[in-house]
């Protein structure tokens, strides 16, 4: 039996705008499944005097200096877009027509 | 239907918050070496890191973590001894990470206070959380009949602000503001700015966006404790129109309720045109950003003794400043009030510093400067004057070289563009004509002029005398020095002033 249910990646799939098959969705969640089962093996080792984390290395207060440093030229920086309008990325529409 | 805003207040008590985001005055942007310069061409001020180019990482920007952090401490918060940056994923362009780099349940600040003053009550607003994240990219919709993302064909994105440091101040819940809540909302939002530029941690300009209002208001029926469902207001641009949505908002959601109606929990957005919010998109949706702890940025643990230092280091605050300065110039609560509200207590402040009488600067700064800012439509801080050059004519105003008339009209030469005040006296002729012969051959002539009005002031009349004062000062052009010329005139007539 399924612990991420077939609403959840439908759900999921909504927020990052996925169009899913409804047997893509039975398969989807049978394979996050398996991934949450296998992720949740690390509370089988974690002992009460381990804290949990979630940086592998123990550091902080890694910073820069405020400087400024050479950008990309627009050319440059649009070279990869699919479209571009003004020197700018141009992207589909963003919001249905619901409102 | 609507309730107008005073009968909403009879059956209605508002409950509001506010969160308000400040961009900070760093050279560079929040995780890379970008520059943050308002207004460059689209797209001139982005590099692999600011937009997400693969294997790009960010470093956080040393002085955006102090800028905060002294922010804090100005809000009177409790500095987090450890904290990290979270991951806020949303599917929107305006970020080409598709995640924005906030903070989440571990803000860098938090359980402050600020005090605000309105109608001559002190009113305390309690802070949530002063957090750090990374400004968005600005959106251009095309297509579509209002150029507004709703029906607009498609859009395009420039990242020059993605990724500027931006600091999200968080108030917490306000009841019991009743009838004053638009104007303590103001109020608040004004002190925020203030603070802001004492520390010069950013140039707070609305209309440039590097301050922006988010507004929540809620209503609850009066004599309940049950507050109602909130409402958040974005795109409140100005201070005034922090007021004004507050009140929109209260005034529309008390007519739904009165009704019967319920509110409904979303984004609305204020138009300045109307004063009035529509509704965006619904809140629930918008809200499942599935935050992470950031993995590309390890945590924030600042040395207390740096924190110590910081908070040593604060400056007056706008609130302590002006109590000072109100005694120091003995003004009325009310005084210091209108001065407040006019921008204009840090530009007297500094005229007075350049040598100018506290009076004499409070004059010119709230009299024919305001005025004058006022008719351009601008602020006094933006009027092409400095305090040092009102010093200066206050100083001739002194020393007798100019009257106030004339004093005006340096003013109007100097805003013109004419050069320094002594530059307009120069090249206008302003001088005043303190040569008593030749201020003794114009009396002559007014009086010859105005024999009905001389005859009157010789009979024990002295109130004609204004008008032969005036007839000398319309003949010197108002380079007469007034008074001097009404002794003269009364000397002249035999009669004691």
């Amino acid at each position: 039996m399924s612990a991420i249910t077939r609403d959840e990646v439908a759900h999921l799939a909504r927020l990052s705008r996925l169009a899913l098959t409804d047997d893509e969705l039975d398969h989807y969640a049978t394979q996050l499944d398996a991934i949450i089962e296998a992720v949740a093996k690390v509370r089988e080792v974690a002992a009460e005097d381990v804290p949990p984390s979630s940086h592998a290395l123990p550091l902080t207060n890694v910073f820069r200096a405020d400087e400024v440093r050479q950008s990309l030229t627009p050319e440059q920086a649009l070279s990869g877009a699919p479209a571009v309008e003004d020197d700018r990325f141009q992207v589909p529409r963003i919001l249905g027509e619901e409102a | 239907m609507t309730m107008v805003y005073d009968e909403a207040l009879d059956k209605f008590e508002p409950v509001l918050g506010l969160e308000t985001h400040v961009e900070l005055g760093t050279k560079s942007k929040m995780f890379c070496g970008c520059k943050t310069t308002f207004g460059a061409p689209p797209n001139t001020q982005v590099c692999p890191t600011c937009l997400a180019l693969p294997g790009a990482l960010p470093v956080a920007n040393e002085a955006a973590i102090e800028s905060t952090i002294r922010i804090g401490l100005a809000l009177n918060c409790s500095i987090a001894e450890w904290c990290r940056f979270a991951r806020k994923n949303y599917f929107y362009p305006d970020m080409p990470k598709n995640y924005q780099i906030s903070q989440y349940d571990e803000p860098l600040c938090f359980d402050g206070y600020i005090d605000v003053e309105v109608g001559g009550e002190t009113v305390r607003i309690g802070i949530e959380r002063v957090h750090l994240e990374e400004d968005t990219g600005k959106s251009t919709h095309v297509g579509g009949a209002t150029g507004r993302i709703h029906g607009a064909d498609y859009s395009i994105v420039d990242y020059n602000r993605a990724g500027i440091p931006l600091v999200e101040i968080v108030t917490k819940p306000i009841p019991g503001t009743d009838r004053l809540a638009p104007e303590v909302a103001k109020a608040y939002v004004t002190e925020l700015r203030e603070i802001m530029r004492s520390l010069g941690v950013s140039d707070v300009r609305m209309e440039e966006g590097s301050l922006r209002c988010d507004v929540n208001v809620s209503l609850m029926p009066r004599g309940s404790s049950e507050w109602g469902t909130r409402t958040e207001t974005k795109n409140v641009n100005s201070l005034r129109s922090v007021e004004r949505a507050v009140r929109s908002e209260i005034e529309r959601q008390a007519g739904i309720l009165a009704e019967g109606g319920k509110i409904v929990q979303e984004t609305r957005h204020f138009h300045e045109d109307t004063g009035t919010t529509t509704s965006g998109r619904s809140k629930e949706e918008a809200q499942d950003y599935r935050y992470f702890p950031e993995p590309d940025l390890v945590p924030i643990a600042p040395d207390p003794a740096w924190v110590a230092e910081l908070k040593a280091a604060l400056p007056e605050l706008p609130s302590v400043k002006r109590k000072r300065l109100q005694a120091e110039w003995g003004l009325s609560d009310l005084d210091m009030q209108a001065m407040h509200n006019a921008d204009a207590i840090d530009l007297v402040e500094a005229t007075v510093a350049a040598g100018a009488p506290p009076a004499d600067a409070r004059k010119w700064w709230m009299g024919e400067l305001a005025r004058r800012a006022n008719e351009s439509g601008v602020p006094l801080s933006d009027l092409p004057i400095t305090p040092e050059q009102i010093a200066r004519v206050t100083e001739l105003v002194a020393s007798g070289a100019l009257n106030d008339k004339l004093a005006r009209e340096v003013l109007e030469g100097v805003l013109a563009g004419e050069g320094t005040p002594d530059e307009v006296v120069e090249r206008r002729g302003l001088q005043i004509v303190s040569d008593e012969g030749e201020l003794l051959a114009i009396i002559d002539q007014v009086l010859a002029d105005n024999a009905d009005a001389a005859e009157k002031v010789r009979a024990g009349k002295i109130a004609a005398a204004g008008a032969l004062v005036g007839g000398v000062m319309r003949a010197s052009k108002g380079k007469a020095d007034a008074a001097r010329a009404r002794q003269l005139i009364l000397e002249k007539l035999g009669v004691e002033g």
